[in-house]
């Protein structure tokens, strides 16, 4: 009877529900069941249908409102570094570029850092110490963009500019990626913002992907004289799949995130090799040019910037969706 | 016994090389939630100074005057995320009663995986569809607008949470009410509806934080305000969008209301979680 575990997933109980519904539709053949039920159905159709259809309308919206942008600058639209509202020429790669560069920046902090925490929750708490710590991790995941941003503005941007970048340009200088004047807004910044908002996606999904992977497979390596750390190394080599969906996920969150990355990113259409220097990303464009644009081609490349997002964002959606779905249903 | 087991250097190096990176991932679960207490140390210290009644009843001042506060704003977030609701929870609870009930088929099986993608599109996408839908037609930015694109932020999360929570009312419960002759919609909604809907509130109050908190869908849609407006049909100030314009003024005086401003929208939204966990406790004891 009680078919819910303490994490709210759903038990056997789904399986069974099959039957049952089939015997209920049986029933709907008898005369006295008839229009309420089919009223009844039927309207809760409609919606599925709205929610269907949506993702589709949003996507039709977007292209027909860019088609003006599409047809005069076509592929170029892609390869064009300038972005110049009084010519009205307008080419996206510099946004692009920051949006792959700060996203893959944050991933490539938040990755190894996600991983030690998804073992220590999956592996080594105990679950008094599990159940407190994944929701203070979960609680960093609440907080809205907007305060990430702010304290981007007067906390971490100071901070990278007076310590961060004169350390690394100190000891690394001799990497392009370190060189320049430390101005502190800049790629870096937008790096380390989305490092913080990404981990806790990262870190719990992770999480939950290491716990799917079969109590045996521990008791198996342990048995044969693993130490602990090998037998999570052999476990870890199991979920590789699992993490590379955690990733994507996180991945996703990273390159549509808007508001503390516009706040810290410097807002610069400029395609640098130093993380020094300040970008801009697809989405902060969006958020900074939308409202002030006043000739239809500029909204129109807006428009073309926010159906790119939106592709993007949906195939790697999709991919890491699958990932995680295969790796964490594996245990039932 | 001893003896018989003679440990190697080797042995050695891989019980160091395993502590060694078992207390590496202990400390990273400790650096993780170093921001966290950052983020909360600094919203509480530097907010708190215009945290009074002033904040929460006077109207924004003019550029250069001290003081002042932002109960447009805080009217107007409540008004958004309600006009939100207003659109998006009928659609999403629908479309989870659907998926949970005669959700057996490969349509279903698309429109879960539709919410599923629906819920990576960033929010800002969101706002540029509102735009698109609202703005444009109207010919001027509204409340209306925003809510459109908080909308379509909280319909996923709504629609997988009331599948959920509906999947785990039993069996038993259906054919009970199947049983006494009760129509299939009436169990539906008499029945199942009402036990799980504790669980059903949890998801619309965790859809309901995250669209307090957005701040994209409304910049070029609900746009924001300096004035009292609570028409639907004229931009409308929000928390989120004032903490944006302040945070980023030169004037000492706002930076300090962003982030009094900052400390409310989480203030808000804590209550709103601490209902959940309520919410969620109370369910899992009442069986």
């Amino acid at each position: 009877m009680l078919v819910e575990t303490p994490e709210g997933e759903i038990s056997p109980a789904v399986g069974a529900s099959r039957g049952v519904t089939s015997r209920a539709s049986a029933l709907k053949a008898s005369p006295k069941r008839n229009l309420g039920d089919v009223v009844f159905k039927y309207t809760t159709l409609v919606f599925a249908v709205v929610v269907l259809f949506l993702i589709l309308l949003m996507a039709y919206e977007m292209y027909a409102d860019s088609k003006p942008s599409i047809l005069k600058f076509g592929w170029g639209f892609l390869t064009g570094t300038t972005w110049d509202p009084v010519q009205e020429n307008y080419g996206a790669l510099p946004f692009v570029f920051g949006t792959i560069v700060s996203s893959f920046l944050a991933l490539l902090i938040a990755l190894p850092l996600s991983l030690g925490i998804a073992v220590f929750l999956s592996e080594m708490a105990p679950s008094w110490l599990e159940r407190p710590l994944s929701f203070l991790i979960e609680l960093l995941a609440g907080i809205p963009s907007i305060v990430y941003g702010l304290w981007g503005i007067f906390v971490l941007v100071p901070w990278v500019r007076t310590s961060i970048e004169p350390l690394l340009s100190g000891h690394l200088g001799f990497l392009p990626i370190f060189r320049g004047a430390p101005y502190g807004f800049g790629m870096l910044a937008a790096g380390l913002i989305l490092f913080v908002m990404i981990l806790p996606i990262v870190a719990s999904i992770s999480r939950d992907v290491l716990k799917a992977v079969p109590q045996s497979q521990r008791e198996a390596s342990l048995a044969i004289g693993a130490t602990k750390w090998e037998s999570i190394r052999l476990i870890l080599k199991d979920a590789k799949s699992g993490i590379l969906g955690a990733c994507l996920l996180g991945l996703g969150r990273a390159i549509g995130e808007t508001m503390a990355v516009t706040m810290v990113i410097g807002n610069t259409p400029a395609i640098s090799a130093s993380l020094f220097d300040p970008g801009y990303t697809m989405a902060s464009v969006i958020a900074n040019e939308f409202t002030e644009a006043t000739t239809s081609m500029h909204i129109s490349a807006l428009f073309e910037i926010a159906l790119l997002l939106f592709l993007i964002t949906i195939i790697v959606n999709m991919f890491a969706r699958l990932l995680v779905w295969s790796a964490t249903r594996r245990k039932l | 016994m001893k003896a018989a087991f003679a440990p190697s250097l080797r042995y050695y190096r891989r019980k160091l090389t395993g502590g060694l990176m078992l207390t590496l991932s202990a400390l990273s679960a400790v650096v993780a939630l170093i921001p966290l207490l950052l983020i909360f140390f600094y919203t509480i210290s530097q907010g708190f100074d215009y945290l009074n009644l002033d904040f929460f009843i006077k109207m924004p001042k003019p550029v250069g005057e001290m003081g002042g506060g932002m109960a447009n704003a805080i009217v107007g977030t409540l008004v958004l995320v309600a006009t939100g609701s207003v659109i998006g929870l009928p659609i999403g609870i629908l479309t989870g009663i659907y998926l949970a009930e005669f959700g057996h088929n490969k349509f279903a099986s698309t429109v879960r995986f539709m919410t599923e993608v629906l819920s990576g599109v960033p929010s800002i996408v969101a706002g540029v569809v509102a735009y698109g839908f609202v703005v444009i037609p109207m010919r001027h930015f509204s409340a209306l607008a925003g809510g459109v694109a908080l909308a379509v932020l909280m319909i996923p999360t709504v629609t997988r949470t009331t599948e959920e929570m509906i999947r785990l009312v039993p069996q038993s419960y259906r054919e009970a009410g199947l049983a006494l002759g009760i129509p299939q919609w009436k169990t539906t909604i008499q029945i199942v509806l009402r036990t799980a809907f504790r669980g059903i509130v949890t998801g619309i109050l965790l859809a309901v934080a995250r669209i307090a908190g957005e701040t994209a869908p409304l910049l070029f849609t609900a746009l924001g305000n300096r004035f009292w407006s609570t028409a639907l049909d004229q931009p409308m100030a929000s928390l989120t969008a004032f903490i944006y314009d302040y945070a980023k003024s030169p004037f000492e005086d706002w930076n300090k209301q962003a982030w009094t401003a900052a400390l409310v929208l989480i203030i808000l939204i804590s209550i709103l979680s601490l209902l959940l966990r309520v919410a969620t406790r109370s369910r899992y004891t009442q069986r």
